[in-house]
């Protein structure tokens, strides 16, 4: 067998036809941008209320975002019929846990309707329940509808699914209802009424990815789903690959166009420190663990020696069954095991089972030896294949890159004990990052568009769904929020007029995406997207990390717009496919623009949003305890703020919408 | 010790990671399906019809392994985790240590 890797020697010609500046138009009453989760279910859900739909996809949808390598935790789904939850109880839950920043609007969709987005992907051929009774008799079993779930068995609301080729068939579904699907294309700008920002939106542009195309998308709504930011405070190429937990392309796209166009967006100072990011992470879910995916599973010492677990009340938890069980007086706990997305740890009410918080002191003073182990081999057995060859397998990212690759390596779960290495210096649950090593879309829920109950943004025709929008995150969301948004979308644009695209809006965005073709003659002087991006990063590193001032705020501001207007105009790109990938970095520069003016904005330090200012030292005082927005005015940056809880009452809301 | 006198070049420094998937040359039809779902597109389709893809982009591979997973020939293509991220095991029974390939 002869095994070779052909990677690219000497230059040879670009393999795909190119287009520059040529223009392909498409007309629509419905764009959907972005084709991961949330906007394959917008384009479905714009489809199914009669819409004519288009869908520009940055890759390929049938694998596309963060969704598309597959989902094991189907979150907040309330409504699902074994819930011991209601979708009120268990949003507001949600929502206090964050400290109150957390989207209720899209939350709530969240609770009520993850579930019937459920039964429509069972429609479509997902597996959603345990049809092969592999399970049987288990726990996390319920017998009569052969669901499985995850967490806390007794509320019920979070489900174990079998997500590894649900994008597959959402695109088939796409493709079935007549959706038109255009791949490889990045959007790039929005286009308004009359080409003024902050009047009403009625189409994007875009550049194809292979041949440099030029797109315009012509619609009477559009809906964003082009996820959040990453790439802020770290980025290595060099490591471990491109250092993101989302997927590279994800950048903030849909966020930068945004704000060019004049939107609101909130919560975009909020930034926290992230393992998730960090160059030296391991591959996603394949080390050995006790939360997520892994919960809850036993962890050992060097010497066999079991790690106990404690409650939310910080009593042992003796009884292995107690892990899946919320504690004494406890109604229902949320996720467990010291989650990885509530860096803050959230309240006490809601805590779940996780190992003992004091494990470094202890290793410290000899009580356990290092390296510690996930131990599968003496989990019960439902247990240790639930884990092993449900959650690592059809979570997004373990199909191939875990559970195939350590099998073919030799691992064996019922022999073997998967090494963690976030326990080597006793952390408890993730390798601690400095303060400098920050991620602001990676992790958690993050600061994006401002939307209604309608999922409009506050520029007329311009939707959002799934993690671009504020305070949001999580698979079933996006399905949630996308299928939802859609119908409103559609209805939306049932009561639009016809609209003339401004030429001139149009010639500017072509200069602007083709400038780095220019700059490329001798590279002499030119500027690469990987230097331009670290070089961002080490920016927001020094200046708007931890802690934060105004001195320093200031400074950053002063160096982003110092590298726009030196660097910038250096950039250089040869091919299409280095021009998304330069384009991109434009739009980091952008987003962190944003992260500064908010982090300005903010006077006054949270726990919640991992918001420390030096110059306002106070944790979450009172008068603060509210959303800070910002837009851009002209040169100006408009900054605005909304109460804590805008969204009023849940259920009335929701029922005027469906 | 004897060293084979062959032209040498004056080569750049390759990116690193630089092999984020194996082909296997024996097995792999060229079809390019895996150029086609990789949501990178790290690929390009080689000059010569049949021939394997090439890697154009390694760096920025998100190991999700979607183009082994979708591509029609088993064994045709495999991951390869960059080398700092190959995680380790120990057999309980034995305490012998192994680790992915
Ligand atoms: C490895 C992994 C595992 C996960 N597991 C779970 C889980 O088990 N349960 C759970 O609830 N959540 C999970 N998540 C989170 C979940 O996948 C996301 O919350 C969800 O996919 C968000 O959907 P989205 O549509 O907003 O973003 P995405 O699904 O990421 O889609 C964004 C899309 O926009 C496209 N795009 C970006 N920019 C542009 C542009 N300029 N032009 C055109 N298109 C563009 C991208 O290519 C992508 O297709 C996981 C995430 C990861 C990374
Ligand atoms: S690796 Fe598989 S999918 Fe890719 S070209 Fe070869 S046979 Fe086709
Ligand atoms: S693992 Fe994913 S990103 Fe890497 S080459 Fe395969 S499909 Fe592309």
């Amino acid at each position: 067998m002869s095994e070779t890797t052909e990677t690219a020697v000497g230059a040879e010609v670009w393999p795909y036809p190119i287009r520059y500046g040529q223009v392909k138009r498409h007309e629509s009453d419905v764009v959907v941008l972005g084709g991961g989760i949330a906007g394959v279910w917008a384009a479905i859900g714009a489809a199914r209320q009669g819409a004519k739909v288009v869908l520009a996809e940055k890759t390929v949808t049938a694998r596309s975002g963060a969704g598309g390598a597959g989902v094991d935790h189907w979150q907040w789904a309330a409504d699902n019929p074994c819930s011991r939850v209601g979708p009120e109880e268990l949003a507001q839950a949600l929502i206090d846990n964050q400290g109150g920043y957390r989207n209720g609007i899209s939350t709530y969709i969240q609770c009520a309707s993850a579930y019937q987005a459920l039964l429509e992907m069972e429609q479509m051929g997902g597996k959603v329940r345990d049809v092969d009774d592999e399970f049987k008799g288990a726990p996390f079993r319920d017998e009569a509808s052969k669901l499985l779930f995850a967490y806390d068995y007794d509320a019920r609301f979070v489900l174990r699914v079998w997500g590894s080729n649900y994008k597959l068939l959402l695109r088939k579904e796409c493709r079935r209802l007549g959706v038109k699907i255009i791949d490889r294309i990045s959007v790039t700008g929005l286009l308004t009424r009359d080409g003024r920002p902050g009047s009403q939106v009625i189409g994007a542009t875009g550049v194809n990815t292979r041949t440099g195309e030029f797109n315009l998308f012509k619609a009477r709504a559009v809906i964003m789903c082009m996820s959040r930011p990453q790439r802020n405070w770290t980025f290595s190429s060099e490591l471990r690959g491109i250092t993101t937990f989302r997927p590279p392309t994800n950048v903030g796209n849909g966020h930068a166009m945004a704000w060019r166009a004049g939107a609101e967006f909130t919560m975009m100072e909020k930034s926290m420190r992230s393992p998730f990011a960090s160059p030296y992470s391991y591959p996603s879910y394949g080390v050995g663990n006790a939360i997520n995916t892994w919960f809850a599973c036993n962890i050992v010492d060097a010497n066999g020696k079991e790690v106990p677990w404690v409650d939310c009340n910080g009593e042992v938890i003796s009884n292995f069954d107690d892990r899946y069980r919320p504690a004494e007086g406890q109604k229902f706990f949320i996720m467990g095991g010291g989650s990885s997305s509530h860096p803050h740890p959230g309240l006490k009410e809601y805590a779940g089972p996780k190992l003992i918080p004091d494990l470094a002191e202890r290793m410290q003073n000899g009580e356990f030896t290092p390296p510690f182990y996930a131990d599968l081999t003496s989990m019960p057995d439902h247990e240790r294949r639930v884990i092993w060859g449900l959650n690592v397998g059809e979570e997004g990212k373990t199909r191939v890159p875990v559970l195939q690759t350590y099998s073919q390596a030799g691992f064996d779960p019922e022999q073997d004990m998967l090494q963690t290495y976030d326990f080597l210096r006793g952390s408890g649950m993730r390798e601690p990052v400095s303060p400098q090593e920050r991620t602001f879309g990676e992790q958690g829920v993050c600061g994006g568009l401002v939307v209604d109950w309608d999922l409009m943004s506050t520029l007329p025709g311009l939707f959002g769904a799934g993690d671009l929008i504020y305070g949001s995150q999580d698979h079933s969301h996006a399905a949630a929020t996308g299928r939802y948004v859609g119908r409103r979308a559609a209805i939306f644009a049932d009561g639009q007029q016809d609209e003339h695209c401004d030429d001139g809006q149009i010639a500017d965005e072509m200069t602007r995406v083709y400038a780095p073709l220019g700059n490329g003659e001798g590279n002499g002087g030119g500027m690469d997207w990987k230097e331009l991006n670290a070089a961002l990063c080490r920016v927001m590193q020094n200046y708007c990390a931890e802690p934060k001032n105004a001195e320093l705020l200031d400074l950053a501001e002063m160096w982003l717009d110092d590298i726009a207007e030196t660097e910038v105009p250096k950039l250089v790109a040869d091919n299409p496919h280095k021009l998304m990938r330069a384009l991109d970095v434009l739009d980091i520069l952008t987003c962190d623009q944003m992260i500064v003016h908010a982090c300005k904005a903010r006077k006054a330090s949270s726990t919640h949003l991992h918001f420390n200012r030096l110059d306002y030292p106070e944790l979450d005082p009172p008068v603060w305890h509210k959303w800070i927005t910002i837009r851009r005015d002209g040169d100006q940056v408009a900054v605005g703020e909304m109460p804590i809880a805008p969204w009023g009452d849940f259920e009335s809301n929701y029922q005027s919408r469906l | 010790m004897q060293i084979k006198n062959t032209e040498v070049l004056r080569t750049p420094n390759s990116p690193t990671p630089g092999r984020p998937v194996i082909f296997n040359q024996e097995k792999c039809t060229g079809c390019n399906i895996c150029v086609h779902f990789c949501m990178e597109d790290i690929f390009v389709p080689a000059a010569r019809k049949g021939e394997l893809p090439i890697i154009l982009y390694p760096e920025e591979c998100w190991y999700c392994g979607n183009c082994v997973d979708d591509c029609p020939v088993p064994g045709a293509i495999a991951l390869n985790h960059p080398l700092m991220q190959r995680v380790r095991w120990k057999r309980k029974a034995t305490g012998e240590h192994f680790r992915v390939r």
